[in-house]
């Protein structure tokens, strides 16, 4: 719901950008592209600079949630040209025939990503024959370093314990925590948590999670997947279960606002989800001529690397990391270092049956009921 | 000549009907019958027109009740229909309670206040409703503009955002025109010289309130209440901006098994029996407003 805030922003910005001149030659329409991608995760100036040099109008609308993307999608007709699915849902995409494999000869500049990210991709996307990887990330912990040190003096923010743990969570309930709302990413790292496999098929497993999870509710303010980036810059919580890049854009936003705030990330201990985010093409995409241009435009590593500097995550392009502001590329928690990346582990892809009874526990988490 | 133009006023409004209820209701009754798949769209089975009749019945035979099966063996469903048919009645109760004054001390202002008045009631429909009801977030996030008020006052804060207590303020905010101007209509409309002649007989301005206006004004009553009732009990925005976790209500319920799910079966199904449990008090809306009109 608040994505579509920044979108709507981005869409006036963005219809502003191209009537300006330079804005493309009236004698050939190169036509229009139309991107679905997360909210707050590409810098505006990049969608400009595309416009001004192939003269594509750009419309950029935003989602908030695989489960949101998946389903439009699924519809069919949704007029998009480019959608951002994650690294797990790629198999079901590809299973109902929703996307169109790739015009590879198009897309120079695919020889510059990096190998143990196209690994990762492999049991999704074997061959990368349907997408592109664009920025990957963590769960995490994100923090207001102050507000959490005052309530729980000494203890270091380094375990999922600190949003798990009744214990500490009722000294940090007045100040408030947000859950991310994704069911299968908080159950991976519930699982991980517990010792279980995070891609356990055994319902009894799920069953100890939610029971896990149950005793964490009440403390919890809000489940939600993109509310806690401004909370949490804010100043209005204390602790977030989120996303790498969107706990260091809070960080990074209240820095901007002097707010006296200070936010921190952390992947705790006990391991975490890393995940991919990937471009793809619908199969009735209207314009993937246009769709092919941005994907090589965005393979080019200055232009990614500018991408990673505002959306504070890790590109999938190797040729590009030298490019990235160094205190993104040196922070750990972007680029995990080979000792952290151990300690990270992939979801796969759940069948229907099994994906049902996983959200039914969730919704029991969620409601209590 | 007469005739044939009540006919056609006749057609106009079942023609309405046909293409924006009977039509679409078909469709997700039909879609509630179906199972998932995985494909585009996300349901089977589906008609194969090139085979025509076979087609269909091979179609027909693919329909099956087991999503509402589901649905009564699942406790969650009961609990959601429960949950927000409460919600939603405390909130109409709640709005009667604050829509009725207004209403009636708008009724009773000279005529050029009045029509300021009514003004002023639909005047927040001139901002969008979203941003009227993300206004309320700040207004009650615990660092919001309510907090400063209460401290400004010396009096403790108070923690109500994503809490119930905050869904029944977004409804009953966004929902008082709703209320207050089928009462206003029905207590505008009302002869003055009614209370003249009871307070003739001997009536006191309480006693003529009491046993002539507030008589005659329940069906302005009625029709907001049920005007305010039916779109309440399957609100989604309301509850899912203001609301916590535990604030179930059916158009949550229907977002996570469209949306977490990708079940459109199961998100129609659920939809199908709110609709049958919400025919009730529409029936008797229709009924109230054929009783205004005649």
């Amino acid at each position: 719901m608040k994505a579509w805030l920044p979108g709507l922003g981005m869409m006036a910005a963005l219809a502003l950008a191209a009537c300006s001149p330079g804005g493309g030659g009236k004698a050939t329409d190169p036509g229009e592209l139309r991107i679905y991608n997360w909210s707050d995760y590409i810098d505006p100036a990049l969608l400009t600079q595309f416009t001004k040099e192939t003269g594509i109008k750009v419309t950029y609308d935003t989602f908030d949630s695989n489960e949101v993307l998946e389903t439009k999608v699924l519809q069919g007709g949704t007029g998009y040209d480019i959608v951002v699915p994650s690294n797990h849902n790629i198999p079901r995409y590809i299973t109902a025939g929703a996307i169109q494999p790739l015009d590879k000869t198009q897309l120079p500049g695919l020889d510059k990503l990096a190998p143990d990210v196209l690994a990762h991709m492999q049991p999704f996307d074997p061959g990368e024959k349907y997408s592109v990887p664009y920025m990957q990330g963590t769960v995490g912990i994100g923090y207001n370093v102050n507000a959490v040190a005052k309530r729980l003096p000494g203890v270091k923010v380094d375990s999922w314990a600190i949003v798990f743990d009744p214990k500490n969570l009722a000294k940090l309930k007045d100040c408030g925590v947000y859950f991310l709302d994704a069911s299968e990413d908080m159950f991976a790292i519930t699982l991980n948590d517990l010792g279980k496999d995070p891609n356990s098929t055994n319902l009894a497993d799920y069953d100890e999670a939610t029971d896990f999870l149950l005793k964490a509710r009440p403390y919890v303010r809000k489940f939600h997947s993109s509310e806690y980036i401004d909370a949490l810059a804010n100043g209005d919580i204390c602790v977030a279960i989120g996303y790498s890049g969107d706990v260091l854009q809070a960080k990074a936003r209240a820095e901007e606002a002097k707010n006296g705030v200070d936010i921190a990330y952390v992947i705790p201990k006990e391991g975490s989800q890393v995940w991919f985010d990937v471009f793809t093409i619908p199969k009735d995409a209207p314009n993937p001529a246009a769709a092919h241009k941005f994907l090589a435009f965005m393979l080019r590593p200055e232009v990614i690397a500018q991408a990673s500097n505002y959306t504070e995550y890790a590109n999938a392009n190797a040729a590009a990391t030298p490019l990235v502001d160094e205190e993104i590329r040196d922070n750990p928690n972007a680029y995990p270092t080979p000792e952290l990346s151990k300690r990270l582990f992939v979801t796969t892809t759940k069948d229907q049956d099994l994906l049902r009874e996983v959200n039914r526990r969730w919704t029991k988490v969620l409601t209590g009921h | 000549m007469r005739r044939s133009r009540t006919g056609l006023a006749a057609v106009v409004p079942l023609l309405w009907l046909a293409v924006f209820f009977a039509f679409p209701f078909m469709l997700v009754a039909k879609l509630s019958l179906s199972d998932t798949a995985l494909a585009i769209p996300p349901y089977a089975p589906r008609i194969d027109w090139s085979r025509g009749l076979e087609g269909v019945r091979t179609f027909l035979q693919g329909l099956d009740l087991e999503t509402y099966a589901r649905l009564g063996r699942d406790r969650l469903y009961l609990d959601a229909y429960l949950s927000s048919l409460r919600l939603a009645g405390v909130a109409t109760g709640l709005l009667l309670l604050i829509g009725y004054p207004i209403a009636y001390g708008i009724s009773r202002c000279p005529p050029k206040a009045r029509q300021a008045l009514v003004m002023a009631v639909i005047l927040p429909f001139w901002t969008s409703f979203l941003i009227r009801i993300y206004a309320w977030i700040a207004i009650l996030k615990p660092a919001g503009v309510l907090n400063a008020a209460l401290g400004a006052l010396g009096l403790p804060a108070v923690d109500i955002l994503n809490t119930e207590t905050a869904v029944l303020l977004g409804l009953v905010y966004a929902y008082l025109p709703f209320m207050v101007l089928p009462l206003y209509a029905v207590l505008d409309r009302q002869d003055e010289s009614l209370i003249e002649a009871a307070q003739d007989l001997g009536a006191t301005p309480l006693s003529a309130f009491w046993r002539v206006t507030f008589p005659l004004s329940l069906s302005g009553a009625a029709a907001g209440a049920l005007l305010c009732f039916i779109p309440m009990a399957g609100e989604f925005v309301i509850p899912d901006l203001l609301g916590g976790s535990e604030t179930l209500m059916l158009g949550r319920v229907i977002w996570t098994e469209f949306f977490a799910n990708r079940d459109w079966p199961a998100a129609s199904a659920v939809a199908i029996v709110l609709l049958a449990t919400l025919v009730i008090p529409i029936l008797l809306f229709e009924r109230q407003q054929r009783k205004v009109l005649a």
